[in-house]
């Protein structure tokens, strides 16, 4: 059935291909519509990627896009919404931060330590969701926004600097990380940067992500999960269970996500970490399709946007708002949905024509045997 | 009356698609009143005159009958006294009998049919396509429907009819056509064919029956249910949302068990056994219970009292899983919903409800290419029709579909067969393939029950019968001498207790089905 694989290859490539295409063409209609080159912003970007330092912000960044979009993708897998990886993302990494600063062990133990609490910060945010959608009915995707917002209260809340938090000039931080738990990367040199040493902790998470998911019964029963509940239940998925475990593995994630630049750079969570990760990761779960191959190039792509525009505002001789890699990446979400349901349509129509004319063409050659 | 009849995957659906422009032919034309046309969508098909009901009625249960009528086409004779006015007159006219202002909910499924052909009638069609109308009606019903037909004839309309009831076509159809492989085969009148030979030409070979022969019964019980009661879902479970309900998957509920405020029993104290090589059938208007009664034994829905016993233990608290892998195989009554993973491919199906049993799995892994090896094997051995493995399961035709959770389900070799419809929408050949499996396991011992709407399938593979109404165990019949109509009138609650054919004499023990156990399994 070879003709099928490549098939299938040709539909999982089609979708993002199209999306693409549609968002840049989109992107250059609002270039035209104020009056500026539809090309110039385009090829500046492209140049900022040449550069070995934009090359290493853009690794880094994507390290912790992977990681967030494999939290919004095991979701997605089994039709969960985890909209709350954001808010997840932040406490944990802000939990890390405090167990971090205040508890020193050789680094062989800190740095798995670290990681554990992250997992768990994150998974105990988004565990509230689970059981309140598994006891109450209530939507994850609610739940998890509300949650979101909570988080933010909550962390403005322990930083203060009569709870954890260390006040430096007027940013509220959680005070520096002892250094046992800094994890070291890969130095290429001063002008060019490094970069985290806990990108390998994003690839090994997406290697694992995969394997768990198609190679193991747990994956198979998120997955049919995801396709058909009702069929999932009555091949005996406690479809209960599942949704909070699913829940409890996206927030673990989500709670990594941060991590690379904690322990990699920034050694401290205070008011200038990022935000809105998360919301991020929805974006390249989308587009990656929730395939951890796919994530990664969506993951690459949205990094390069996000460090390649800021060179548009100090183009010469004409200057282009960054912004314009903004609106991208919002016409890139419209794009991926749109495309990906109508080649998804598209691909299953076309299969079913196929079988029916190889049955079909089956048939015509038994009776010709018969006849013969 | 022109009929249409063919095996599962012949292209009648799609050929009724076309026709009411749900999908677009390649090649071909089509002419309605020697006019030739082309339907992009079904709105242009109505605007022709030509409507359709569909099997799965498409009604909101909430809304009343003049709603439903009026709903998408408001402009007709807009939504108040001239669209009643019109109702009214249309019922009366080709003796539906609608009453414009009940409440869909309240009504039973014939019922409900009817205001499916109203609705297409208030459309001003001039054509009706009806894809099997029969296959939810018992009877009697059936037999008011073809009344309603042959006024809708005498009024100069056309009907197109599918069914795969081939005594049904014989009895109301003009003419009809067979189509095999996506082609016409013949066409026939009615009057100088019989079954047998219509059976023929859709296959190619005989006519299956579904006989058993010598009874296979043993003394030892598999499954023991006993005063096993379920609440209607709603109305304990309040907010929880991933519940469907019974009726919800085929559209029909029966006006008992959606009327009332108080938390409504689906099951009453039923209680049955079931022995190694026994078939027991259940008879029973859609919407009776039968949902929860296999959600119970299967365990999606536990029960509310009562026990499951199975092969002496008691699994009332198991989870589905554990059911599953201790030998219990589901054939599920809508296999789109509960059967499959429409979009996954066919080994992946395969591996479906039996995730952690060989050869599917090793330990917490799965085992890939075993799944895939024994697709392989069942897709060779059940008559799959497939270019592969690797295509999805919504590309099959139904009745392939139905053959793979067949052989899926046999191949674990269960000791006990929920088997729900188990050849619902399936075309006449796979139909004797999927009875044949059954007997052959039954004669090794294992213990079926079998729910089905095919009252001929009932009482010829069943070695027990039964009658589900309102959710309890009405009556027993035995499937040797019970004739489809007399088991039709104990399912609309006519009859109760023992049914015994009316040639005989004496009705001797009408009163012994009040013992919850039941006379014949007590005896075995």
């Amino acid at each position: 059935m070879k003709k099928f694989d490549k098939e299938r290859v040709l539909l999982a490539v089609a979708g993002p291909v199209i999306a693409l295409v549609a968002a840049i063409l989109l992107t250059s209609v609002v270039l035209i519509a104020s009056g500026k080159s539809p090309i110039e912003p385009y090829t500046l970007m492209l140049e900022q990627a040449g550069y070995s330092d934009v090359q290493v912000l853009i690794v880094n960044q994507a390290s912790m896009y992977y990681v967030a979009a494999l939290a919004v993708a095991i979701g997605f897998r089994m039709n969960l919404f985890n909209i709350g990886v954001d808010g997840q993302y932040r406490l944990a990494a802000m939990m890390t931060a405090v167990v971090g600063a205040n508890i020193a062990l050789p680094s062989f133990l800190q740095i798995p330590l670290l990681l554990l609490v992250g997992v768990l910060t994150g998974a105990f945010w988004a565990g509230i969701a689970g059981v309140l959608k598994v006891t109450r009915g209530v939507s994850e995707v609610v739940a998890t926004i509300m949650l979101n917002a909570i988080a933010t209260s909550l962390i403005g809340y322990l930083t203060l600097d009569n709870i954890w938090g260390v006040q430096v000039g007027n940013n509220n931080t959680t005070g520096i990380m002892k250094d046992s738990g800094w994890v070291p990367g890969i130095d290429l040199g001063a002008d060019v940067g490094e970069i985290y040493g806990l990108v390998f902790l994003a690839i090994a998470l997406g290697i694992v992500y995969w394997v768990v998911l198609n190679r193991t019964r747990f994956g198979f029963d998120l997955r049919a999960t995801g396709e058909s509940e009702t069929a999932a239940a009555a091949s005996g998925v406690d479809a209960k269970k599942m949704v909070l475990t699913a829940m409890l593995i996206s927030g673990g994630i989500a709670g990594l996500s941060g991590l690379p630049l904690l322990l990699g750079d920034a050694h401290t969570y205070s008011l200038s970490f990022p935000t809105g990760l998360g919301f991020t990761g929805i974006t390249i779960a989308l587009l990656g399709r929730n395939n951890p191959v796919g994530i990664a190039f969506a993951a690459l792509l949205i990094a390069f946007l996000d460090k390649a525009s800021p060179a548009l505002d100090y183009a010469t001789p004409v200057a282009y708002e960054k912004e314009i890699a903004t609106i991208m990446q919002g016409l890139i979400v419209f794009a991926v949905v749109i495309s990906y349901e109508a080649v998804r349509q598209w691909g299953l129509r076309r299969q079913q024509k196929r079988v029916g004319a190889e049955l079909a063409a089956a048939a015509q050659n038994t009776k010709k045997e018969v006849t013969v | 009356m022109h009929a249409l009849v063919g095996e599962n995957g012949a292209g009648k659906s799609t050929l009724m698609k076309i026709l009411y422009g749900m999908q677009k032919p390649d090649e071909g034309t089509i002419a309605v009143d020697g006019e030739q046309v082309t339907f992009s969508s079904p709105a242009d098909a109505i605007a022709r005159g030509i409507g359709m009901v569909h099997q799965h009625f498409m009604l909101a249960d909430n809304l009343t009958v003049l709603e439903n009528v009026v709903l998408g086409s408001e402009k007709l004779y807009g939504i108040g006294g001239n669209a009643r006015k019109k109702i009214k007159e249309i019922s009366d006219r080709y003796g539906l009998g609608v009453r414009p202002d009940a409440l869909v909910e309240d009504l039973g499924v014939a019922d409900r049919q009817r205001v499916e052909i109203l609705k297409v009638l208030f459309r001003g069609a001039k054509t009706l396509i009806l894809d099997e109308p029969t296959a939810v009606l018992v009877p009697q019903e059936v037999d008011a429907l073809f009344d309603n037909l042959r006024e809708l004839k005498s009024e100069g309309l056309s009907v197109i009819f599918i069914s795969h009831k081939l005594g049904e076509v014989l009895s109301v159809a003009d003419e009809i056509t067979v189509i095999r492989r996506g082609t016409t085969v013949g066409t026939a009148v009615p009057a100088e064919t019989t079954p047998r030979q219509l059976a023929e030409m859709m296959v190619g070979s005989e006519l299956p029956t579904p006989e058993t022969a010598e009874s296979t019964v043993t003394d030892k019980p598999v499954i023991q249910v006993a005063h096993l009661t379920v609440y209607a879902s709603g109305g304990a479970s309040l907010g929880v949302e991933s519940e469907p309900t019974a009726g919800g998957v085929s559209g029909m509920i029966s006006p008992e068990v959606a009327l009332g405020g108080e938390v409504k029993k689906a099951l009453d104290d039923v209680s049955f056994t079931i022995h190694a090589g026994e078939v027991m059938g259940i008879a029973g208007v859609e919407g009776n219970g039968q949902t929860e009664l296999i959600d119970a034994l299967i365990g999606t829905k536990n029960a509310d009292s009562g026990t499951i016993a199975f092969l002496g233990e008691d699994i009332t608290p198991w989870s589905t899983r554990k059911r599953r892998e201790s030998g219990v195989g589901y054939i599920p009554e809508d296999r789109h919903r509960q059967g499959l993973l429409l979009e996954a491919p066919l080994w992946e199906n395969r591996i479906l409800g039996h995730v952690t049993e060989a050869p599917n799995a090793k330990g917490f892994w799965l085992n890939i290419k075993g799944a895939q090896a024994d697709t392989r094997r069942i897709v060779e051995e059940y008559d799959v029709r497939t270019p592969g493995i690797d295509v999805t399961a919504a590309s099959l035709s139904g009745g392939n579909q139905q053959k793979l959770i067949v052989g899926r389900e046999m191949s674990h070799s269960p000791k006990f067969l929920i088997a729900a419809h188990p050849t619902r929408g399936v075309d006449v050949g796979a139909q004797a393939q999927i009875w044949d499996r059954i007997r052959e396991a039954r004669r090794a011992g294992l213990a079926v029950l079998l729910i089905s709407a095919d009252l001929d399938e009932l009482i010829g593979l069943s070695d027990t019968l039964r009658v589900i109404y309102n959710g309890t165990l009405v009556a027993d019949a035995d499937p040797a001498t019970i004739t489809p109509e007399e088991l039709g009138s104990a399912m609309t609650g006519a009859a109760t207790g023992h049914l015994e054919h009316v040639d005989e004499e004496h009705v001797d023990d009408a009163e012994t089905t009040e013992e919850a156990a039941g006379p014949e399994d007590e005896a075995r």
